[in-house]
């Protein structure tokens, strides 16, 4: 019993000790604070570790290279979530107060499931949330969500695109009528969330499309694939994230579908996506944002200013510049970019929640910006409003060549006029719910 | 000086002898503690302590009771827990939804009673089955629950990433939608929940229950209706499961999908009693503890300590290890749970300073 007894009081005292730590605040001002809900263990640490890595990278060439933004030094510290919901509202809980001083600017958790369960915090706690290329749809509606930023690219810009795309390889929409499109889709809030506006896109253009769930993780899809080879699809819109990608490639080789007609969406673009199939999974295609690549000036000059440093977030450099890391320096892009904005209206300094959302608000990056910023190419042109989150919502795609992705097509935009009443209408049913007054966007500034 | 012997201390009438804390010292212990969790915590505690430890640890401990109410006492075993969390939340959202003007806290409940005629007809091939052959209908529960919320949009409201929302948590005209309030608001229904499983338990009810749970064959020849009494703790249990899946839902995360509540969460829920102590009230509080606290500790120290030394993927890794070693270590020392633990502290402090 007294070994027990023992053990009881040694966890009190490391229970305090824990509690200590966690609050023990040093004070050190001057720095602009990131929190990373980052995820580098569990079935989705290819993303996680690619993202945050890059993320990071980008921070660090900041601060090494040009001493900060304007000076304010930037610094971050990560809490695992996992991809799952509940760690990533405690990590949102315990990380938004700002590190030792330092207010947190954005969070960026890269996950619908945590960001749906951080939407009404973020809002009430006044920090913006960036779902860079995913998030709910509607938050696009800056007027209803002004917290909430679906950077580039949300879900229904995506899957508008995607149709566009195959709707040129048909030779033109009309062509489009009495085709089969199959989406398999992640069995979560982000594999969903483009169901409704893909059947509207069907009704429009006057082909079937079949919504077809792969339960997560997603290691095994053979009743699925042979559900797609009974209804036999012109085209599979491959909804995919983490495990679930390659196994879809290597299933429908083995069922016989051919992967060069299954077109894989921002989450299934990337070479941890297609490379573990091997060789079938040559000639997949899928879109993308940000291609792959290091030959950008700007991720030269992290290969200078960090890697060689020693410095890299990386523990395999042989993913630098893969297109999660990519997806990475772009988020970091324009998380910095937001800061920079917003420190030329309110100064040169550590900036709060609320004024780095308005940073990000009037984010407008050109092609001369993305020339300052050695990202020509990498990051497209982006003008964010109080009405509109997203900004861009064009693609390109690129094709698996066995080792690497080969860029096929120029910018796809997506129908964004189509889309935004669709938007509009959700989100003020949204606003109606929660009993929000959308601001008048009219009036701002 | 404060001592917990029970001298002196004579009943005089039955309603005191049946009391559950017969010493006047347990019963001001329970009320100070009562007051620290209603006035000292909503005064000292950050958002923080609120969203991320208190009421996730509050809610599971409500899970742990249904669960216990089943297994620990009832001897009924079951990995559903988690199916019959998420039909009493989304029973709950679907009453707000589709009742105009119905208040919260009454939907939480009507949210139970639909998980407790859940409960009671996964409960029925325990009238036939028994043990580890009941775990895998309870098994069964879980996967039909979680298919079919998610493959139904009417449950989730056509919501088209099949995610239900909290509604205002609004009661008699205050808003408890801040991290206290939600706390005050978790903490009640859980105090409440707790009292009436403490009665329960000791009621006719409860003793039938432990006797089926030790011999139902026995039981039956004594004349203890059988089936009666398992679908009673099916139903009861499930009740309870479903108001923590109304809470776990509206005021801790304020959204959830039905994947929220899959198979881990029931293996987690498991765990906690097991961990807490089986036919145990206070063993819920202990397990729920052991299992929301500890690894949350890990992470922070392992955050403050171990950042820059490894990488922190490998420190979230280290955690796990070190998180099973200490269930093992746990469960090899005490494997009557952490609840006995504490039932021989408490039997060596009421001799105190003698030794037994």
């Amino acid at each position: 019993m007294s070994v027990s007894r023992l053990s009881f009081r040694r966890l009190a005292g490391a229970v305090s000790l824990g509690l200590a730590l966690a609050s023990g605040a040093v004070h050190a001002a001057g720095e602009q604070y990131f929190p990373l809900q980052s995820y580098r263990v569990g079935p989705y640490a290819a993303g996680g570790t690619g993202f945050f890595g890059g993320f990071i990278d980008y921070m660090q060439l900041i601060n090494t290279r040009d001493g900060g933004v304007n000076g304010v030094k930037l610094t971050w510290s990560e809490c695992e979530t996992e991809y799952v919901v509940e760690k990533g509202v405690e990590c949102y809980e315990r990380l938004k107060k700002g590190l030792n001083g330092a207010p947190a600017a954005a969070t960026n958790p890269l996950s619908v499931g945590i960001a749906y369960a951080t939407l009404d915090r973020s809002t009430a706690d006044r920090i913006p949330l960036i779902t860079i290329n995913h998030g709910r749809t509607d938050s696009t509606d800056g007027s209803v969500f002004p917290y909430v930023f679906p950077l580039q690219l949300n879900p229904y810009s995506e899957v508008s695109a995607i149709v566009n795309y195959v709707g040129q390889r048909e030779g033109g929409f009309e062509k489009l009528k009495g085709k089969k499109i199959v989406t398999l889709y992640h069995g979560s809030p982000y594999g969903k969330e483009t169901i409704p506006i893909l059947d509207i896109l069907a009704k429009k253009y006057g082909f079937t499309v079949t919504h077809i769930e792969v339960p997560h993780p997603g290691t095994e899809q053979q009743s699925q694939w042979l559900n797609i080879r009974r209804i036999k699809p012109d085209w599979v819109i491959l909804r995919g994230w983490g495990v679930m990608n390659p196994v879809a490639l290597k299933t429908a080789a083995k069922t016989g579908f051919p992967v060069d007609h299954v077109i894989g969406n921002i989450w299934s673009n990337s070479e941890d996506d297609a490379a573990p199939a091997g060789d079938v999974a040559k000639g997949y295609i899928s879109i993308t944002t940000h291609p792959a690549g290091t030959d950008f000036p700007v991720l030269k000059d992290i290969e200078k200013h960090v890697l060689k440093a020693g410095k890299g977030n990386l523990q395999d450099p042989k993913r630098f510049g893969n297109v999660y890391y990519n997806l990475g320096v772009v988020n970091g892009i324009l998380n910095v970019e937001a800061v920079r904005i917003a420190q030329a209206k309110f100064g040169k300094r550590p900036l709060t929640g609320e004024e780095v959302r308005w940073g990000f608000e009037h984010l407008n990056i050109d092609n001369k910006r993305l020339q300052e910023l050695g990202a020509v190419g990498l990051v497209q042109n982006l003008k964010l409003s109080c009405a509109d989150h997203e900004g861009g919502g064009a693609v390109r795609f690129q094709q698996w060549d066995g080792a690497h992705w080969k860029v096929i097509s120029d910018w796809v935009q997506a129908d964004r006029a189509l889309l935004r009443p669709i938007i509009e209408k959700s989100a003020a049913a949204y606003a109606k719910e929660k009993g929000i007054t959308p601001r008048n966007c009219a009036k701002e500034s | 000086m404060l001592s917990l012997t029970g001298s002196g201390q004579f009943s005089t009438r039955y309603a005191q002898d049946r009391r559950i804390f017969r010493l006047w010292q347990a019963r001001a212990g329970l009320a100070v503690l009562l007051a620290v969790a209603y006035v000292v915590v909503p005064l000292w505690a950050s958002d923080y302590w609120f969203s991320a430890i208190l009421i996730p640890f509050l809610v599971l401990s409500l899970a742990g009771l249904g669960l216990n109410l089943l297994t620990g006492y009832a001897g009924q075993l079951s990995l559903g827990s988690a199916a019959f969390m998420a039909i009493g939340a989304f029973a709950a959202y679907n009453f707000q939804l589709r009742v105009e003007g119905l208040p919260f806290l009454v939907s939480f409940v009507l949210g139970g009673l639909v998980a407790a005629v859940a409960g009671v007809v996964s409960g029925l091939p325990s009238l036939r089955i028994k043990g580890f052959y009941l775990i895998v209908s309870t098994l069964a529960a879980q996967f039909i629950v979680e298919w079919t919320l998610t493959k139904f949009g009417w449950f989730s409201n056509f919501n088209p990433s099949g995610v239900i929302t909290a509604p205002p948590l609004v009661m008699l005209g205050t808003d408890l939608s801040s991290p206290a309030g939600r706390y005050l608001l978790t903490l009640s229904v859980v105090t409440a929940l707790f009292a009436l499983a403490g009665r329960i338990v000791r009621s006719d009810l409860g003793r039938n229950w432990m006797a089926v749970r030790d011999m139902d064959t026995a039981a039956a020849v004594i004349g203890i209706p059988v089936v009666r009494t398992k679908l009673l703790a099916f139903a009861i249990s499930s009740f309870f499961c479903g108001v923590a899946g109304s809470l776990w839902a509206f005021a801790y995360l304020g959204t959830v999908e039905p994947h929220g509540f899959d198979l881990n969460r029931s293996f987690q829920v498991l765990f906690i009693i097991i961990i807490g102590g089986m036919g145990s009230i206070l063993g819920n509080f202990l397990g729920a503890a052991f299992v929301v606290l500890l690894p949350l500790l890990l992470s922070n120290l392992g955050g403050s300590l171990l950042a820059g030394v490894i990488a922190p993927g490998d420190t979230e890794n280290l955690q796990k290890i070190l998180f099973g070693v200490l269930i093992i270590v746990f469960l090899i020392r005490e494997p009557e749970g952490l609840a006995s633990l504490w039932r021989g502290l408490w039997a060596r402090a009421r001799v105190w300073p003698l030794r037994d």
